[in-house]
């Protein structure tokens, strides 16, 4: 710290002085810690209470939910219970884990060899396809929702399913493509060049070199957009809203607000059955989570 | 797509020539499933969505040409549009700054903290892992004016108690803090850029007497500066799709989730929480008005590719490496 400055002086009186720059270095030093970790606690209050009070309130009993009380006079655990239990809650399960799981394995699929093509190939319009990729990135999806509405359910006659949502990853995802693009200019060009020197095609390139490398990418990238799926509510809405059998966890959730209109405790206790398997996702793969934001920042 | 050789294609003999035709299909070959999703989920309903701008369509009778009519109509007559946008520019503007100082606020408190700093993180990253969905109806919960925890909190301290989502001066702000709540990601990126700061710059600083504000106006924003300009407009874009949140905010604050016979009124309180895309919801599948709701889709177009294009002109991180 700066009191360091002062230790090389040796006259006894600066020396003195020193010892008291030293002190008070540590004081305020101190003082910052305090300052820092009261701020710290604060904003942790800020984020955790929510979550603290939406669980209070899912193991209230009825009568209590309709009171101003903020501790639980009695545990209703059985609140979960009944919310599993509710007619069509465990067919949301299944939808989403199906949209969630299929979507993100077709998605990162498609997606791998467009974006080894668009960080190791050279070729004209690479640039161009590569504009055009962070357009359909940026595009909102109610931009081109009415033609799609009408091509899946007018041609397809597939309203009502959410096959509408999974059968387009099949075709590259925008955000996917990027992302892995990112990730694999980072990998040096000597590898994939060794590989070709060996007489190795660029699919087996890909396989088997590029791939074992990209692993953490990989994972990063599957988990964004596995939750994307779970989280999204715009896509069912428009194409399964007509046909509760294909409802997701996000849409059915509004749906069992509407149904127990004045009943907090069980909607909080369906709030907490659909947020706790994300959260304890993130408790596994945490550090494929980070890698996976900063991979969106920065890296260029 | 034809691929490039280094060399001049007109040294190239037969051979070369056979070459380059299947590098290019190969090229070919791996884009092939991005080639068809663009054409097929972009290109097409884009080109679509213009045709049925001028298009009367209601999705039973074959759609006839009407001309401008339903330009006007959006403009001029069509009662959400206006507010629609006076909504999302209010969020760009406000929602979007203050997620910006936020996450670089905690951000930079997570650099800083010593003593448990990896529990910290973990906590504040947390909300932005719940589904929207779920955060909504949550928040709604906890700001409900009738038992909601947070006036219940304020009504003991003696604090007066805002309506919240059943409150249009309110109901803005609410979704506003729902936003900062769900703020990690930001957090994440702003703590990987602050930690690239050199530190010599620090000490640097440090040596000719500059204090914490002064490190942090001359040192910190100008090395940070591009990542707070990507998540000013990374925000802007997101804003301009935020549909979720607002319109499940709206339906479970007004007890009307759209059952049988009930009518929900969009925007509720007051339309206070209309934003663009949900107009074109609103139009499409609702009113079942394709042709407006098709040029609601091209506004939100065209303000949705100005800002991505400026995102690609300041970030040269978002073009191609050259190689």
């Amino acid at each position: 710290m700066t009191s360091m400055t002062g230790l090389t002086l040796s006259a006894p009186k600066e020396r003195a002085e020193a010892a008291g720059a030293r002190r008070s270095a540590r004081r305020r030093a101190a003082l910052e810690w305090i300052a820092v970790h009261s701020l710290a606690v604060a904003a942790a209050l800020f984020f955790i209470l929510p979550f603290v009070f939406v669980f209070l309130t899912a193991v209230m009993s009825d009568d209590q939910a309709l009171t101003r009380d903020l501790w639980p006079r009695t545990w209703e655990w059985g609140n979960f219970a009944t919310v599993w239990n509710t007619p069509g809650f465990l067919t949301w399960w299944r939808n989403t884990l199906l949209y969630a799981g299929l979507g993100t394995v077709l998605a990162v699929a498609s997606s791998l060899p467009v974006a080894y093509a668009l960080a190791k190939f050279r070729f004209r319009g690479r640039n161009l396809a590569m504009m055009l990729v962070i357009a359909m990135m940026m595009l909102p999806p109610q931009v081109v929702v009415v033609p799609m509405y009408l091509f899946w359910a007018k041609q397809l006659d597939l309203a009502g399913t959410l096959w509408p949502l999974i059968i387009p990853f099949a075709f590259g995802n925008a955000f996917t493509i990027f992302l892995l693009r990112q990730f694999l200019l980072t990998i040096p060009k000597e590898y994939t060049e060794a590989a070709r020197i060996d007489g190795c095609g660029e699919l087996r390139t890909l396989v088997r070199i590029v791939l074992p490398m990209a692993k953490p990418a990989i994972a990063a990238v599957a988990l964004f957009h596995f939750f994307y799926c779970w989280n999204d509510y715009f896509g069912p809405q428009i194409y399964a809203s007509e046909n509760p059998a294909a409802w997701t966890l996000s849409y059915g959730l509004e749906s069992f607000k509407g149904a127990h209109q004045t009943d907090w405790n069980l909607t909080m206790a369906a709030t907490v059955l659909v947020m706790a398997p994300v959260i304890i996702v993130f408790f596994f793969a945490q550090k494929a989570f980070i890698e996976g934001v900063t991979l969106t920042g920065v890296k260029g | 797509m034809t691929a490039v050789h280094p060399r001049p294609a007109s040294a190239g003999g037969p051979g070369q020539r056979a070459r380059r035709a299947r590098s290019a299909l190969r090229t070919l070959g791996f884009l092939s499933p991005w080639l068809i999703g663009f054409c097929v989920f972009f290109a097409y309903p884009l080109v679509s969505t213009v045709y049925f701008s001028f298009m009367r369509y209601d999705g039973f009778a074959p759609p006839t040409w009407v001309g401008l009519k339903n330009w006007t109509y959006v403009f001029a007559d069509y009662p959400f549009f206006w507010p629609a946008l006076r909504n999302t520019l209010w969020l760009v503007v406000v929602m979007v700054a203050l997620r910006v100082v936020f996450g670089l606020g905690v951000g930079l408190l997570i650099t800083k903290i010593k003593t448990g700093a990896g529990l910290f993180r973990t906590l504040f990253y947390l909300p932005y892992l719940a589904p929207p969905v779920a955060a909504t109806v949550a928040f709604v919960f906890l700001l409900n004016p009738g038992t909601g925890p947070v006036n219940t909190l304020l009504a003991r301290a003696g604090l007066p108690e805002p309506g919240w989502f059943n409150d249009p001066a309110w109901s803005k702000p609410s979704l506003t803090l729902l936003a900062l709540w769900c703020i990690g990601d930001l957090m994440v990126i702003f703590m990987a850029a602050l930690l690239d700061v050199p530190k010599e710059q620090y000490e640097a600083a440090e040596l000719d007497g500059a204090g914490p504000w002064q490190r942090f106006r001359h040192v910190t924003l100008p090395n940070i500066s591009p990542i707070v300009l990507f998540a000013a407009v990374t925000g802007v874009i997101a804003t301009m799709q935020y549909y979720t949140e607002p319109l499940v905010a709206a339906k479970v604050a007004s007890g009307v989730i759209g059952g049988s016979g009930q009518q929900f009124e969009p925007g509720y309180p007051d339309r206070s929480t209309l934003t663009v895309p949900q107009t074109v919801y609103n139009l499409g599948f609702q009113r079942f008005d394709t042709g407006a709701a098709s040029v609601v889709a091209l506004v939100l177009f065209a303000l949705a590719m100005v800002f991505t294009a400026l995102l690609m002109r300041r970030r040269s991180g978002f073009m191609p490496a050259e190689d």
